[in-house]
């Protein structure tokens, strides 16, 4: 075959997409800038304000610099309540979320409109951020722990019973029928069926939420809701930064350790 | 004692397992389920203790319709009968000992079933199945731990925790190895006849069904086609119930391997097996 | 032959000093930690009448002000879609940097350095600081959201790298390819899916965070929000409420369906 041949065969160029595929990526491309952009320009930002942000940035440093590190025995009575209110929220969130969870799981639901409340129930906590939950409550309870406390179930209900349901729908449905065929009864085959196969999640999430509970516990305090939050938004608005700054420090080293915990915990489980 | 009348299932996708077969067992013997894959034998195996709700038809156990029944006289039916899957069913994270005493589920209470607190006569029997399937020492292994071979029995004992009257077993061996399907089937063949208890076994090997059983039916596209003596299954019968083949070398004219193979049980220590295939 | 007559299953910790030492702990604990969260009951007692109060005047929610409930509502759409975008355009160099098998040791720290710390601090939080640097308003939201954005994507991404076939870029290396060509020919095409997927489910996270940066004054809805709560206003709160709910669970709904197509 000569070379004039082959060239009739082949086309000379090759192209990994055909011209109507390119197309179609390049108006998903240029539609994403479209919509970044345009959302940008419309966001009603003033940008004389970035203009000296690096110089607002620099002196926020300047003035956290030194830590004050008198105050530091004064943060840890609120550090110990933001950790309080993440555990007891989250065990609070587990007495909840476990019978949501079976609710909304497809293979255990008790009926229909039961599937569609757990449901809805579900989808409402997890749209609503914690902080939300949090001014919900303080209206309710007062500012405090408490609020708190419920705002971080509230939020972490969904969350859970979204990972639980999940797990449940996904359990081996053998083992199930071998269980109702001992002629037990729809409780026990819960029990006996259904749950060891989904302890490990259960676990495993409550352990995680715990760890996302003390990140989120730390913000509670700035509607009210108790832990280091109050004393990081009070001293913000006074201009404190050498105290912001030992208040920062701490959540980060809580917030290290949590996650660090967390990992373990899950890691041994699994 | 179980008696199977116009059993007819159709699934709501239209498609029709069952058209009409009717069974009766009424001696304690061991009767083997043959068919080609679809041909409706684990619908006949789940119609009656209604894993699969039939669609018409009677199945009478002991004197009761089980079609007639309400949810909770349901349950009260299918604690008196045992069923041995094909994977086992195992809850695989709980031990053995749980896995077998989940066979009492059905007569305990929710807070006993909790706490794992059994009576005491379910526990001693419980460990004594498990001494009789060959699982003696074995009953706080985890259930993921054990073997297929092993885990079948421990399916095995949780079926007769219930002393049931009838015993449904669906495909016992079909994820087994064949030296333990012959293994298992000979032990359930064994504890059937040494408890008096009727078994209805789905199996696909048709040369271990005809060595086992005590009588084989077959059914072909929801129909039954066959019903008699292991002896009587001749190469127009199987033609009959799996189609056109070649069956010289399927059938089984004598046992000729099981000494064979009764000795290497015993030498690696099965003593139980070698029992099994005794009895 | 008789058999033993009781069972008990293994316990998870065998020595039954240390299982009932654990029980006695969480119990301690709890008495500990309720008694330092100093509550008071008396306030909780009346919390309940409250709450059937507040449920009262939230009924029934009032959709009436829609100018100014849309308008906080497009502006958080608006933070979210922007700052996904220059999340996700951001967090490619971050997250090459922050894969060990790719990036040098020192590059290596400084990246992952950067991304913990940008994790470890909540939304709320970055949202002052970028309110006390830019001032109130929808940038401070908005440039909270991209930090938030680009350090989730960028340790996704540094997840995914670390976790690719090597395989596939020793043999794209083995040709004489240059790095910038390893990228796009051995790490690109193992990573891009899975990529794509995470800055969807961003999206979708950035719409429900929008709502929530509002309340230190950093611009969207959760401004809007943060006002008829001070102000008693619970029927424009629930409207506003519902309204988000709704948003989310649409924004959900797109984000799956996105991911069902890139799969």
């Amino acid at each position: 075959m000569t070379l004039a041949e082959h060239a009739a065969r082949y086309p000379e160029v090759w192209r990994k997409f055909s011209p109507r595929q390119t197309l179609i990526r390049y108006a998903w491309f240029v539609g994403v800038v479209f919509v970044a952009v345009w959302s940008i320009q419309n966001l009603d930002i003033t940008w004389e304000y970035f203009l000296d942000a690096h110089i607002q940035a620099g002196d926020l440093i300047v003035r956290m610099v030194p830590p004050d590190w008198d105050h530091f025995s004064d943060i840890l009575d609120p550090l110990l309540e933001t950790i309080h209110i993440a555990t007891l929220g989250t065990a609070v969130t587990f007495a909840i979320a476990l019978p949501v969870a079976f609710l909304s799981a497809r293979n255990t639901t008790p009926n229909t409109v039961l599937w569609a409340i757990g449901r809805f129930i579900l989808v409402a906590s997890r749209s609503i951020n914690t902080v939300v939950w949090a001014l919900i409550f303080v209206a309710i309870f007062g500012p405090g722990a408490i609020a708190g406390i419920w705002a971080i179930a509230a939020r972490s209900i969904g969350f859970m019973g979204k990972l639980i349901a999940e797990a449940i729908e996904e359990i081996d449905h053998g083992t199930v029928e071998a269980i109702e065929a001992t002629g037990a009864s729809r409780l026990k085959v819960l029990l006996i069926g259904v749950l060891p196969q989904v302890l490990p999640v259960i676990t495993g999430t409550t352990v995680y939420r715990w760890d996302i509970n003390i990140r989120e516990s730390t913000v509670l305090g700035f509607v009210g809701a108790g832990g280091i939050g109050i004393q990081l938004y009070s001293s913000i608005n006074q201009f404190q930064w050498d105290e912001v700054a030992v208040m920062l420090l701490a959540v980060f080293g809580v917030v290290v350790i949590s996650e660090f915990v967390s990992a373990a915990v899950r890691q041994r489980i699994t | 004692m179980l008696q199977i009348t116009d059993l007819v299932k159709q699934y709501p996708n239209g498609f029709r397992a069952l058209h009409g077969v009717s069974v009766t067992v009424d001696e304690p013997q061991v009767v083997a389920v043959i068919g080609s894959s679809g041909a409706g034998k684990s619908t006949l195996i789940r119609c009656i203790n209604r894993l699969v709700e039939p669609t018409t038809g009677a199945i009478v156990l002991e004197g009761t319709d089980i079609t007639k029944l309400n949810r909770a006289q349901l349950r009260q039916a299918r604690r008196r009968m045992g069923m041995i899957f094909q994977e086992y069913n195992l809850v695989e994270r709980l031990t053995v000992m749980e896995n077998v005493l989940s066979g009492r589920l059905g007569y305990v209470g929710f807070w006993r079933a909790f706490r794992r607190n059994y009576p005491a006569d379910d526990v001693a029997s419980a460990f004594e199945l498990l001494e009789r399937v060959g699982l003696g020492g074995r009953h706080d292994t985890r259930a993921d731990a054990l073997s297929g071979g092993q885990r079948q029995r421990v399916g095995i004992a949780r079926a007769l925790m219930q002393k049931p009257d009838l015993l449904l077993v669906d495909e016992p061996t079909a994820s087994l190895d064949p030296k333990t399907s012959r293994q298992i089937m000979r032990l359930i063949c064994a504890l059937a006849h040494e408890r008096g208890t009727p078994a209805l076994v789905n199996i696909h090997d048709v040369a271990l069904a005809q060595s086992t059983a005590d009588r084989v039916i077959g059914l072909r596209e929801g129909n039954l086609v066959f019903d008699g003596k292991p002896t009587d299954l001749t190469p127009a019968v199987l033609t009959d119930i799996y189609g056109e083949e070649d069956w010289s070398a399927t059938i089984r004219k004598d046992d000729d391997d099981e000494d064979e193979e009764a000795v290497a049980a015993r030498d690696n220590g099965h003593a139980l097996d070698a029992e099994a295939y005794a009895g | 032959m008789s058999y033993p007559t009781t069972w008990r299953p293994p316990s998870l910790i065998s020595t039954p000093m240390y299982r009932y030492g654990l029980w006695a702990a969480v119990i301690a604990y709890l008495f500990w930690s309720m008694g330092a969260l100093e509550i008071d009951w008396h306030r909780i007692s009346q919390g309940i009448p409250r709450a059937g109060n507040m449920i009262v005047r939230m009924f029934p929610p009032d959709f009436s002000r829609s100018e100014l409930l849309w308008r906080g509502v497009i502006e958080s759409i608006q933070m979210a879609f922007a700052a996904s975008f220059v999340g996700m355009v951001l967090a490619i160099p971050l997250g090459l940097c922050g894969a060990r098998n790719l990036a040098p040791a020192p590059v290596y720290y400084v990246a992952r350095g950067i991304i913990v710390l940008s994790r470890t601090f909540h939304e709320v939080i970055i949202a002052i600081f970028f309110v006390k640097i830019v001032g109130f308003g929808p940038l401070a939201g908005l440039l909270t959201l991209i930090v938030a954005s680009v350090s989730f994507i960028a340790k996704m991404i540094a997840e995914d790298i670390e976790n690719m076939n090597m395989g596939q870029v020793e043999a794209v290396r083995a040709t004489g390819a240059s790095f910038p060509k390893l990228l796009i020919y051995a790490v690109q095409p193992q990573i891009l899916p899975r990529y794509l997927g995470v800055c969807i489910y961003r999206l979708d996270a950035n719409l429900r965070h929008s709502t929530v940066v509002g309340i230190v004054g950093a611009g969207g809805i959760g401004m809007t929000l943060s006002a008829t709560f001070k102000r008693y206003d619970y029927d424009f709160s629930l409207a506003i409420l519902i309204t988000i709910i709704a948003l989310v669970f649409i924004g959900e709904i797109f984000s799956n369906w996105v991911r069902g197509k890139l799969r």
